[in-house]
This record gives structure tokens, sequence and C-alpha cells, in this order.
């Protein structure tokens, strides 16, 4: 970094002008790490050095404390007593908290207000609801310490009836009368009159489960108690204004109170979306009652069982349609495995509704969601938030609907894909009465399907099932389009802070976090490209809540879409100052002063960016600033279940090949190929990298993570021994990933990229839709297979087996 | 007790509880905290480190047991400034996304090349008696017991073929 010529108290009087301009600028045609450049990750060096921190990895302070939360054995118990008294004796053992230590709400949720931080010790809302569910916390000296002196705590249940699949839930609701959260509907057109006319109709049912998030950095949240009863946390969350607020709200003081950080996480997925805000209030609160430092970095298999997980969700479906596969009325109903509490459910049981069309436009459509409660643990955001598992509804009933007419399953889905925007067609609408102006699918798809070889492989593999008698192959082509935006519209704003100093180097802040996706280098080649810097001269920060004020979630895939354009408005506020300065002093018109590689313009003169910054500091121009956004044009009224709740939406599609073994149900992803639109991508490294870990990730969700209760509501599948992941073994042989070129988002976003977070990860449903095609060809194309998700290799034998008679 | 543990090339003399992992006495102790705590069970890789060449899973092994061993760290390898050319070609073919997992990968990755140095069969080698060979498939099996949860998998197996000579293009 240049040194500045500025000193405050220097002695040496006033610098002038002239002193600052010593240096000639350089001529560079571009900067360095500009837009729409392969930048690599900011941390990448750190990355691979093992100097990258998070926060188990920050230096602890002196007589720092550690939290040990001790769950609950019963999925549903009323807590008839809770005596911790031989806990709290244990020499070394600083605190126990229960319920009756919380100064003010009990509550750590993002919405509703029904996630207790701790049961409470008696009346009726001493009550458990999970297995799993936190019951009181030691803070010791050591965990070990804090581990071994929770187990003297006698806790007395009184044993409730327990809901834990889907079919005890809908029984229970009947009983009650009421689910878990009201029922919602999206209508379009006649469904009934639609289905009745159709030439044909099919009835079916899949079903989808669960996923856990499995970031490798597990949840945790280290408090630092400050002066005047405040508190610092550091948070591995994704959302660190709500994790503030529920602190705050906990502790019974303002949010200015608290302050929330975060460098980067561990990944998140959804998963350091609300449920971090347990943690961090439990840290806060021994921190307050202690005046002690306090750490809870939760064990993994505590993390499994505590914390929520992706929806499990049952897809009933009618559907008519013409003999040649062309939709004419869908009829869905979603059945959602919420867990005990609302949590973010409403939102994410909403996003599968509006992705029950996925990429199709049906005339008429009616989808019902019933929100529904278990005794198991709250259900909660994961990657799609909901949208991949109402895709998942859909690109069955194409499979089966290309089962029933015996047309390829390409041809079906293509005959239903929404109007290109460019075509003479009118735009096609969603259920949610959205007409689909942006749809470049099926241009899209018509490319992948040239590219992957689709025809030729089709009618290889024909021929290899033919004269294979154990193994099967399968190919699937889908298509993927997500909505970006989140539906609940107030979300949809962003801030950010940029600082100019004095030599020309640039501090960046934003509200979004980095969890691996790239988001911190995205906005920072944002703000190098406003200012015309090479990116080394914009450092990346933390993100605090003390800088930036009331942020959404780092979430919807929105990260970059929101964080740069606040980070873009801020960068030109300041720009605009320094190009009004440059007028007023060279006596230039506001277009004669222009930013071009790390030097700006200014009429017939040209100086180094960081000497126009020096001079207008001496001018006593403000060098910092905020900046704001606001998604436009987006509204939704859910009475009428219409509107326009997505700026735009993101394509996408994917060709997958696999071969089963009919005699296990074992199975191979044999090559993928994937055609993806990320606009004009920001960064096409990121951006590649998204793709494929999206895929790779959604792969591991439809085929192999498979989450099991027990009848007592016991997850039995918590750690990595018994739920598995997909691992470098389990990516395709053959995998090509190609940006689609001709991206460019028909939005006014931020450099007209694309969000692209979330939408890859339903490019796996490909796979699902290939081990379908596989399984009906074991059974030599009669009979059409009840495969459900995750197809497991027993799962798959089973479905084999089914088609075989 | 006291151990004396060689990390990195240098001594270091610790006063742990005899029960302390190999993972904990860098991490706590010595503020070696590249190596990571995934799962604590010795099933995500993320804390793999070299004992005397060969990776192992630090959390799974008890510090007092290497007094006289050599220990490596993700730290040991290469510093930003002087990057391991494994250290170098992850950063070249981004293999790595939220990077919590990376240290693990990286130290496995110059172990396991050992071990295909040395003619160690994996269960995916064709012939045990013709020796193994350096390929995609024994790189991805090998590699299997690191889990990376943001599936950088395509990125990591390229990076682990260029380190070992075999050069990749980054995509």
């Amino acid at each position: 970094m240049d040194e500045t010529r500025i000193q405050d108290r220097s002695g040496a009087g006033e610098p002038s002008i002239a002193e600052l301009g010593e240096r000639p600028p350089t001529h560079e045609r571009a900067i360095k790490g500009g837009v729409h450049t392969k930048r690599i990750h900011d941390s990448g060096v750190k990355h691979v050095s093992g100097a990258a921190r998070y926060v188990d990895d920050e230096p602890e302070l002196p007589g720092t404390l550690q939290i040990y939360i001790a769950m609950s054995e019963k999925a549903h118990a009323r807590i008839v007593s809770l005596d911790v008294s031989k806990v709290r004796d244990v020499p070394g053992v600083a605190c126990v908290l229960t319920a009756n230590d919380i100064p003010g709400q009990n509550d750590y949720s993002p919405v509703f207000g029904d996630d207790p931080i701790f049961p409470q010790t008696s009346g009726p809302e001493a009550l458990v609801q999970y297995v799993g569910q936190p019951i009181f916390a030691v803070a010791a000296e050591t965990i070990d310490l804090a581990r071994r002196a929770a187990k003297l705590a006698i806790v007395e249940y009184e044993e409730l009836p327990a809901a834990i699949t889907i079919e005890q839930a809908l029984a229970a609701a009947g009983e009650a009368g009421h689910d878990l959260l009201d029922p919602h509907e999206m209508r379009i057109g006649d469904v009934d009159a639609a289905l009745e006319g159709a030439p044909h109709r099919v009835l079916g049912r899949v079903a989808v489960g669960g996923q856990d998030h499995f970031y490798l950095e597990g949840q945790i949240a280290y408090s630092i108690p400050l002066e005047d009863g405040d508190v610092l946390v550091r948070s591995s969350t994704q959302h660190p204004s709500e994790v503030q607020h529920n602190v705050a709200k906990m502790l019974g003081v303002p949010d200015h109170a608290v302050t929330v950080e975060v460098r980067r996480m561990g990944g998140g997925f959804g998963g350091k979306e609300s449920q971090p805000a347990l943690f961090a209030a439990v840290t806060a609160l021994a921190a307050v009652k202690t005046g002690r430092p306090v750490k809870c970095r939760l064990d993994r298999d505590d993390d499994m069982e505590m914390t929520g997980k992706r929806h499990e969700v049952t897809i009933n479906y009618a559907v008519g349609f013409s003999g040649n596969g062309r939709i004419a009325a869908g009829d869905f109903s979603h059945l959602v495995r919420c867990g005990y509490s609302r949590d973010l459910s409403a939102a994410i049981a909403d996003r599968a509704m509006f992705h029950a069309d996925n990429a199709y436009s049906l005339p008429a459509a009616r989808i019902l969601s019933r929100r529904l409660k278990t005794h198991t643990v709250s259900n909660t955001a994961f990657r799609g938030f909901g949208g991949p598992q109402g895709m998942v509804g859909i690109e069955r009933v194409m499979d089966r609907i290309a089962f029933e007419t015996g047309i390829d399953p390409l041809d079906v889905r293509k005959v239903n894909l929404y109007p290109s925007f460019d075509s003479d067609r009118a735009p096609g609408v969603t259920p949610y009465h959205m007409p689909v102006t942006d749809s470049i699918i099926a241009e899209l798809v018509e490319e992948l399907e040239v590219t992957s070889g689709y025809r030729a492989r089709r009618e290889a593999i024909r021929q290899f099932n033919a004269q294979s008698p154990v193994l099967k192959k399968g190919l699937a082509l889908t298509p993927v389009k997500f909505g970006i935006s989140f539906t609940t519209s107030h979300l949809n704003q962003a801030g950010a802070l940029v600082h100019v100093y004095k030599d020309g180097s640039v501090h960046l802040n934003h509200g979004g976090t980095e969890m691996g996706q790239g988001l911190f280098v995205k906005v920072a080649q944002v703000v190098a490209e406003e200012f015309q810097i090479d990116i080394e001269k914009v450092k990346i920060t933390a993100t605090t809540t003390a800088k930036v004020p009331n942020t959404s979630a780092t979430a919807a895939s929105s990260g970059s879409d929101l964080n740069g354009m606040a980070a873009q408005a801020a960068a030109r506020t300041i720009k605009n100052r320094l190009i009004d300065y440059a007028c007023g002093r060279y006596h230039v018109p506001e277009e004669q002063v222009v930013f071009a590689a790390n030097r700006v313009l200014i009429g017939n003169e040209e100086k180094r960016f960081a000497d126009l910054v020096g001079e207008a500091y001496l001018a006593r121009i403000s060098l910092s600033s905020t900046g704001f956004y606001a998604t436009p044009d987006i509204h939704y009224d859910r009475e009428s279940a219409s509107g326009q709740p997505f700026y735009y939406f993101a394509y996408g599609a994917a060709c997958s090949e696999v071969v089963i073994d009919m005699l296990t149900g074992e199975y191979k992803l044999l090559r993928a190929d994937i055609l993806h639109d990320c606009g004009t991508s920001l960064n096409p490294a990121i951006d590649r990298g998204q793709i494929e870990g999206g895929f790779i990730q959604g792969m591991g969700w439809l085929t192999m993570e498979e989450l099991w209760w027990d009848d007592k509501g016991r997850l039995k599948t918590h750690a990595p021994s018994t739920y598995k992941i997909p691992t470098a073994n389990d990516r395709p042989d053959d995998l090509r990933i190609a940006i689609w070129e001709k991206g460019e988002n028909r939005s006014d976003t931020i450099y007209r990229s694309k969000a692209v977070g979330e939408p890859p990860f339903m490019l796996a449903i490909s796979v699902f839709s290939a081990l379908t095609d596989a399984v009906i060809a074991a059974g030599d194309g009669k009979a059409f297979p009840d495969l459900d998700a995750p197809a497991t290799p027993e799962r798959v034998l089973k479905a084999v087996e089914g088609v075989r008679g | 007790m006291n151990v004396t543990l060689s990390i990195n090339g240098r001594y270091h003399t610790l006063d742990i509880d005899p029960r302390t992992s190999l993972l904990d006495a860098c991490r706590d102790h010595l503020a070696l905290t590249g190596s990571k705590k995934g799962c604590d069970h010795g099933q995500c890789g993320a804390c793999t480190m070299l004992v005397n060449g060969r990776r192992i899973n630090s959390c799974l092994t008890l510090a007092v047991m290497h007094e006289n061993d050599t220990i490596t760290t993700v730290e040991g390898l290469g510093t930003a400034e002087n990057l391991h050319p494994m250290q170098a070609a992850f950063v070249e073919h981004d293999g790595y996304q939220c990077g919590y997992c990376t240290p693990g990968q990286i130290v496995s990755a110059v172990g396991m090349l050992g071990e295909i140095g040395d003619g160690w069969p994996s269960h995916v080698t064709k012939d045990i008696k013709t020796g193994t060979e350096l390929s995609g498939d024994e790189i991805r099996e090998r590699m299997s017991g690191n889990l990376c949860r943001c599936s950088a998998y395509p990125n990591i197996v390229d990076a682990i073929e260029t380190a070992a000579g075999k050069t990749k293009e980054p995509a």
C-alpha cells in the first residue's frame, strides 16, 4: 500500500496539493479483480495455510467459561421436576442456567415466539417437545467438566403422546382440529373442470426426506461481557441482526446493547439462519451473569440432535394431460413436516408452493400446503428453502406422464416449458399469477440437449439395457427455474458502509455474511470496479451489527444482489463527492472526470486515485458513506395468493446418467452435464464452485442422506458414521459444467448478474429422475416405480422388486 | 502430566491432562488452530495431521502417545508467503469454499501422495502386485475420508492432480 504524505500534526505544516502528486499514475489497461473476472476467493491463501480464523480459532480471553447444554431425552413430556442442585455444587461449575434465570423473553424464535431457550421448570409450559431440546445449561471451567456435571441433574418426565411421522402428525392435527400453521392454497384456472376434461389423468405420491446441514463448522457462539451490561457476541451466523435482537430480547435490553460479529462461517446452507440465536443467547446470558467470557461450541452429535433440518415433505398429485404430454391441470398437496415449532416453516412451505410448477406453464393448477406439527426438532431453512421439495413433485409428474404416454421424458418436459421471453407466445403465468417474462429455459434446455448428446445417449442406453441382464442405465434431463427474492418482501433490503482512507485504501463493510459462497470477494469486486482500483486496495471486513444495522439474513441466494447494490451505492456516493471536488478545483465539467484503472483523468490531467483522495481530504470532503438498496417492483398478497414475489428467475438444466445394480440396488452416477444461467456472472470461478457444490449437495439429499428417527423420536443418524454425505468418491467421474454464455439478467441487478447460491442445488433432481428411469428399465418398462427420496440403495432395490412384480 | 512434542520442526513441552487429544493439544495449548474440529469422531477428516509422514485423525489420538514422533500440521507445510505446492495448487484451483475442511484436505492429500509413492494399495487399485498408479480414481477413493460439505470435490481433485505433477489447467 502506498504511504500517505498526509500526517496529522506532523510539524511540516499544511501539505500542499503539489506534494501529493509527486509520483505519476501507472497506466494499466484494467484493474485487478474487477467484475466479471475469475478472482479467487479473498480468503483462499488463509484457507490453505490454516490462517483463516473461525469463531473457535480466535484466542480465548482469560477466564473463558465453556457451556454444555443438557437435552431432553423425551419426544413429548411434561417436566414434573428439574433438580440441578447437585450440578451447581460441582467445583469448577460457574453457573447453571434454567428458564428461571432469563431476565427478558424466554424465546429465540425468528418470527412466532414459540422456541423457548429452556422450558419452564414448572407449570403448563414445563414441557419438552423433542428429543434433544435444550433443558438447562452448565457453564464451567472446561467443557468436559460442564458435561460431566450436567449428568448429575435429576429430570422427572411425565410422557405425553408424541407424533413423529407425517402420518402421526396428520392424525394428531385431526384430533387437535388445527395444523401447526394454517394451510395455504394457490390456485389458477378451473382445476376440477380441466382435470375432468383432460384426455388422460393420473394420481400419485412421492415422499421426500429431510437433510441435515452438516456444516463442517458446527454451531458456535462466544460472548464477551462489556460495561453497562452490554455484550459482544461472536456468532457463526447467517443472520447477525436476528441474533442481536434475540439476545437483546432475552436479556431484556435494547438492541443497541448487543453487538454481533461474524467474519466467516465454516458453512451455513441455511442452518445458521435461525438456529444460532439459541447458542448466542445462552452464552450471552452466562456472560452477563458471571461477568466472564463464555463459549458454546456444540459437539457434532449434539448439533445434529438439537438443531433443525430441511423439511420432509410428502406430495400427492393428480394431473390431467393430453396425448402429447401437455399438462391441462395439476393438483398438488404438500404435507410438510415442520417439527415442534413454527420457525421459518410458513415461508419455507410457501416457497415449496412457489416452485410446484418449476419451469412448466400450468394452464390450471391448485397447490394446497399443510404445515404439520411433529414432536421432532423444528425444521428450518436449507439451501432452496422448500423450493427443491416443490420441484421434486412436478418432476415426478413429468416422469409419470412420459411413462403413461410412452413419450421421451425430455419431450414431455419440453412441451410444457414456460415460453421464452422473446417468443411469439404470450408469457406463461405461475400458479401465483405472476407472468414469467424472462424465461430462457427452452433455449437453455435445447442447448444442453445438444451438448450432452442426449438423443444418441438415449439410444445407446436403450441398447445397453436390452442386452444387460443385471445392470440397467437411466438418463434424465431436467430444468430448473428458481425465483429470486425473499418472498417476505420487506426483507429485500441491504446496507453497506464504505470508508476511503486518505492513503487511497478502502474499507468495505456490508450486512451480508461469508459462509464460503464468495460473497465478500464479489462485493469487493463491485467496489473495486466502481472506484477503478485494484481489489487489493479494498479491505474486506467482518460483518457486524455495529457498522450496518437491521440487515436481513444472508439467504435466499440474495447476498450479492442486495449487498452488491448497497456497496455500489455507498461507493458511488463517495465517488460523486470526488467528482464534484475535482470539477470545482480544476474547473472541468463532470464528464471530464473519468475514473480509469488506478487513476483519475481530470480534463487533460491525470492523477493517481490515492492523490485525488488525499486532495479531497485536505479540502475537507467526507470520504465515508453508507449505501442502501431495496429491491424494486416486488409484492405479494398472501390473502389472494397472487403477486410478483420475485424480481427475476434463475434458470439451469442438468442431464444425468446413472447405472443401477438390480441385485443390490447400488448405483453410480456416471456422468452429469450442467448448463446454468448466472446472468452476466460477477465471478465465473466462484459461480462455478456454487454450481458444482450445489449439484453434489442436492445429489446427497436425493440419494444418500437419510435421517432416521426411531418410534421414540430419537434421531439415530446423528453423526457422520450413520449419516452419509457425499465424499470425493461420490462426484460423477464425468462432470461437465458450463455457465450459459448468453446469460444476461433482464432485470437491473448488479452488473446484470444472477443469484447462484441455491438454484444449482435443484439440478440434482436429474439424478433422481435418472434413477427412476433406470428402475423403469429394470422392470422392462411395464410399471412405474414408487421411488421415494432419498433413493438409497435399499429404496432402489425395493423399487426394482416392485416393478418386477 | 508433562509431554514434549515435536511439531512443525519445533519442540513444545506441555503440561496436559493425559486424556488430551493431539488435536486439542495443538488447538487449545499451542494456538495451532489450523487443524479443525469437525466431528471429533475421526469421521470427517478436518483434523488430519501428519505423524512421521503418515496422515492421522488427530482427534482420535492422545497427545501423550506422540512424544517421539514428528508431527506436521497445516501450519508446518507452508505459510502464506511460502506455500507448499499442495497449498498453492488448492489456491490455483479454488479447492475450497468455506475453507473449514481445507487444512485437513491438504494435509491428507500430502500424506496420501506419500502412500501412493510407497506403493500402498487401496480399494480401487486394479492389481496390487504391479503397484499403485496415481489416477483420479485413486485420489477420490483415498480422499473419501475427508468430507467437504460445500462439495468442492472437483476442484480438490484437480488441485491434488496438479500438485502431484499431473498438470491440469484450472477450470
